[in-house]
């Protein structure tokens, strides 16, 4: 019933889909306006249908329905009910239902918005969003159909079916496979939704910029509308790549938190051209520059939002994110090069309009150091593409398939992310149009001053990698220009209308949210770099087995082993914890716990660290191995990891900039009929 | 960067692109150099056998089935050893043998498939058990044994789903 439901919903959504599409076009080329509103009204609809479909999938997991064959692959009865819910995503079609969910929620958004200004527009941002749904739905529809039941024939084979088969009996298994108990894990929760949001809410700025270019308006109306979008699903996919770093340090056991996995790189790549985006955008509104670098890097960003789904979906590529192989990959990779090839052809069809209006005047100016920052964004992402792909490039050239791995992407990005360090040091004292090396230099001796103290002090105390000398440098020359921004910006403000410091603070980044929002991103930046400089060059570890009362030394460290105790949970999991005294330079800072999960349903170990996290470094156990009967050692690795939490504080802080820049304007006087002045300013969309 | 020595105003656009240009070639230059340091060849067992002493001393990617009966792990030293059955690396070949679960399964019953003995040092992996396709970056030593210094596992008979970043993964 709930499965027919759900299927007949997910049918109903397809056809909106299509229909909206064709009527969407066919209503604009034959100028009808009725049809327009009608193709408006289906992506309207698309959301409360396919949420049907969505929340029956969900019924049936919290149902624990395993005569359906999704529900029977990703939960089981062990699982709790949140976590059943957490399995709409948890496998292939399930969260590729989630994906359309999501689309289709911000389709009907943008259906609701007040078209007046942009009327001309709303048609061809209704096709692009209804043919993306589509073509998702239609792989669930026809491939993935998370509503399939199990059967089986006379002759004994197993098959998945939506209807009945011929002569097939239904199989009803008393419990599924369940989610891997690495996923039973809160980051299970938001990591994936967050990314998936970010994916996902970067079509609404792509479905912009190509109705655009199809009824070819060179102006920059598509920017100004989709700017808060591009900032939230830029949002979305630093918090999610955040999110999953995290998740990554406290659930893998050896203190990573990126490991330059194909899956992660793929959701970093079009965060890449996102970021450069933002930052080029402002360009075109201040001085009606880089319009065609603009459209170019809005479809890259579109694309690679494709193609990250197409390689975590179509186990093309050997990760450790274990992917099913699937069907869907020749279609996703069609659909791929389809909207390459037709995205190109308008842009180039619509080059001549594009033409800017200025030039760059300065190469030290503001628009000149920005495209640097383009530049270099795109070069790592030229890199990481190449890395994803190497094998396969190196297989169809040599016929030996090479393969690479962190210590390649680290050697070759890290100097591209010192120039990027640099930029953000430099361009904020930069002014656009005309600027000159001295002016720039009489802005920038004194910050490069301050900031020369900070490895000055490390190199005394004894710090002698270069690398990280240089690293901590450039953090901290971003860091003192920035604070030296907002210092400036409001003792201004204090002098002009006699606010005090924090009022005109608060006031000032209120005003132009965009840049002071932008700034603290870039506070935040620079307390990642500290901790990821802090892990990668100065991480030690070492590992040891112990008596009980025995110690290990690490670093200021020492810790005192005290026993092991095991015991079963009512929940299926048999837990051994080992019991540990830590002190830190001769005193007792408390007590760690490191153990490890037995799931034995799934015949699972999973280890968990004892972690002692302090701003300063955190002290990392894990317990790899102990005695099972008798004597009672144990062994242990160890890792001090140093600065580890400045990499979460830093998000923490960038996440806060971005919802700075991203906050919604108070409401200002109509402006309409001076919108061509108005369109320098940051007015709300 | 390029930007240091430049007067304004005259010709920006060659500075452009001479600038652009030296960027190019300088991560052209890290990519070449970081290849020939740190690329791995992704082979089977059997090709890795076959080639004999000319991958000596190489950093080799290795793809093969666990056998779950040989692993030994010496806890004082956190010394992992096991047998290592050789499967097909290529996706068509896998998908012919019946997937790859299937594949893994045949290949440790087949007596005439070529093993490999692994060795890595570090924490046990959680997913290591019989069955698990292993996936081990390291090279052979001169006893023949490979010494593993990255581990890291698939078990796809019981997960479809999504594993999270490095989820499977052991590094030293």
């Amino acid at each position: 019933m709930i499965e027919g439901i759900g299927f007949a919903a997910l049918m109903l959504t397809f056809g909106l889909a299509l229909y909206g599409a064709g009527a969407a076009a066919y209503g604009a080329r034959t100028d009808r306006p009725e049809l327009i509103e009608s193709a408006r009204r289906a992506m309207l609809f698309s959301w409360p249908t396919i949420s049907i479909s969505a929340l029956a999938i969900i019924a049936l997991l919290l149902g624990s329905r395993y005569d359906i064959a999704y529900v029977a692959k990703v939960t089981n009865n062990a699982m709790p009910p949140y976590l059943r819910v957490t399995a709409l995503w948890g496998g292939q079609a399930g969260s590729l239902v989630f994906w359309s969910w999501l689309l289709a929620a911000f389709a009907s958004a943008v259906s609701m918005r007040k078209w007046d200004r942009d009327r001309d527009l709303l048609p061809w941002v209704t096709v692009v969003c209804m043919v993306t749904l589509a073509f998702f739905l239609a792989l669930v529809v026809f491939v993935e159909n998370p509503f399939s039941r199990l059967w089986i024939t006379p002759e004994g084979a197993q098959l998945t079916a939506f209807f009945q088969p011929e002569g097939a009996r239904a199989v009803i298994p008393s419990d599924g496979q369940g989610l891997n108990p690495l996923l039973r894990h809160p980051g299970m929760i938001v990591h994936p939704p967050l990314l998936y949001l970010g994916f996902v809410s970067f079509v609404i700025p792509y479905a912009f910029a190509m109705a655009a270019l199809i009824v070819g308006r060179s102006d920059d109306g598509w920017i100004r509308v989709t700017r808060r979008w591009t900032l939230v699903a830029w949002l979305f996919l630093s918090l999610g790549l955040i999110v999953g770093g995290r998740w990554a340090y406290d659930v893998l056991g050896w203190g990573g938190y990126w490991g330059w996995d194909p899956v992660e790189i793929a959701a970093f790549m079009p965060w890449l051209t996102g970021t450069a985006f933002l930052h080029s955008v402002i360009i075109q509104e201040k001085k009606g520059m880089m319009k065609h670098w603009n459209m170019l890097l809005i479809i890259l960003t579109y694309l690679l939002v494709l193609f990250g789904t197409f390689l975590t979906r179509s186990g093309v590529l050997s990760s450790v994110h274990a992917f099913a192989q699937s069907a869907i990959g020749p279609m996703f990779f069609a659909f791929i090069g389809l909207t390459f090839v037709i995205s190109i052809w308008f842009l180039l069809k619509r080059w001549g309009d594009l033409r800017g209006v200025n030039q760059i005047d300065s190469i030290l100016s503001r628009e000149s150091l920005f495209m640097v920052n383009n530049f270099l964004f795109i070069m790592i992402l030229a890199v990481c593409f190449l890395g994803v792909i190497f094998p396969l490039v190196s297989e169809l050239f040599t016929g030996q398939t090479v393969t690479v791995g962190p210590e390649w992407y680290e050697r070759i990005t890290a100097p591209l992310f010192a120039g990027l360090l640099l930029l953000m040091g430099v361009a904020p004292l930069s002014v656009f149009g005309i600027s000159s090396w001295r002016a720039l230099r009489r802005q920038l001796w004194l910050p490069v001053a301050i900031s020369l103290a900070v490895p000055a002090v490390l190199l005394i105390t004894g710090m002698r990698s270069s690398a990280a000398l240089l690293g901590y440098w450039l953090a901290s020359l971003v860091g003192v220009v920035t604070l030296y921004e907002f210092w400036r910006g409001a003792s201004a403000r204090r002098r002009r209308h006699g606010e005090i410091l924090p009022v005109a603070l608060v006031r000032l980044a209120g005003r132009n949210r965009r840049r002071y929002g932008g700034y603290v991103i870039h506070l935040g930046v620079v307390l990642m770099a500290f901790g990821i400089i802090g892990i990668e060059i100065f991480q030690i570890e070492t590992q040891g087995t112990l008596a009980r009362g025995e110690r290990l030394l690490l670093g200021r460290y020492e810790m005192v082993y005290e026993g092991l105790t095991r015991f079963n949970t009512s929940d299926g999991r048999e837990i051994s914890r080992a019991e540990l005294s830590v002190f830190k330079d001769g005193r007792s800072v408390g007590q760690l716990f490191p153990r490890s999960d037995y799931y034995i349903v799934s015949n699972q170990p999973m280890t968990i660290p004892g972690v002692r996290s302090t701003l300063e470094e955190d002290f990392y156990v894990l317990l790899v191995g102990w005695e099972p009967i008798g004597r009672d050692g144990a062994t242990f690795k160890v890792y001090l990891n140093p600065l580890v939490n400045f990499v979460w504080l830093g998000g923490v802080v960038f996440i806060l900039g971005t919802l700075v820049a991203a906050w919604p304007e108070r409401e200002q006087v109509p402006v309409r009929r001076r919108a061509a002045h108005a369109q320098a300013m940051p007015a709300g969309d | 960067m390029t930007m240091s020595t430049a007067p304004p105003g005259s010709s920006s656009r060659s500075k452009f692109i001479i600038g652009g240009l030296l960027i190019v070639a300088a991560v052209v230059y890290l990519i070449v150099s970081a290849t020939q340091a740190s690329a791995q060849f992704y082979l089977t067992i059997d090709e890795m056998l076959a080639r004999g002493d000319e991958i000596s001393g190489r950093a080799i990617k290795l793809s093969g089935a666990v056998d779950g009966d040989t692993v030994t792990y010496e806890t004082e030293t956190l010394t992992l050893e096991f047998s290592l059955a050789n499967v097909p690396a290529n996706l068509r070949e896998i998908e012919a043998g019946g997937g790859l679960a299937k594949v893994l399964y045949d290949a440790l019953r087949d007596p005439n498939a070529a093993r490999v003995q692994v060795v890595y040092v570090g924490p046990k992996p959680d997913l290591l058990r019989h069955e698990a396709q292993a996936i081990v970056t390291g090279q052979m030593g001169e006893d023949g044994k490979f010494y593993a210094d990255e581990l890291l596992l698939k078990c796809p008979t019981r997960y479809d789903g999504e594993v999270p970043l490095q989820a499977l993964e052991g590094q030293t």
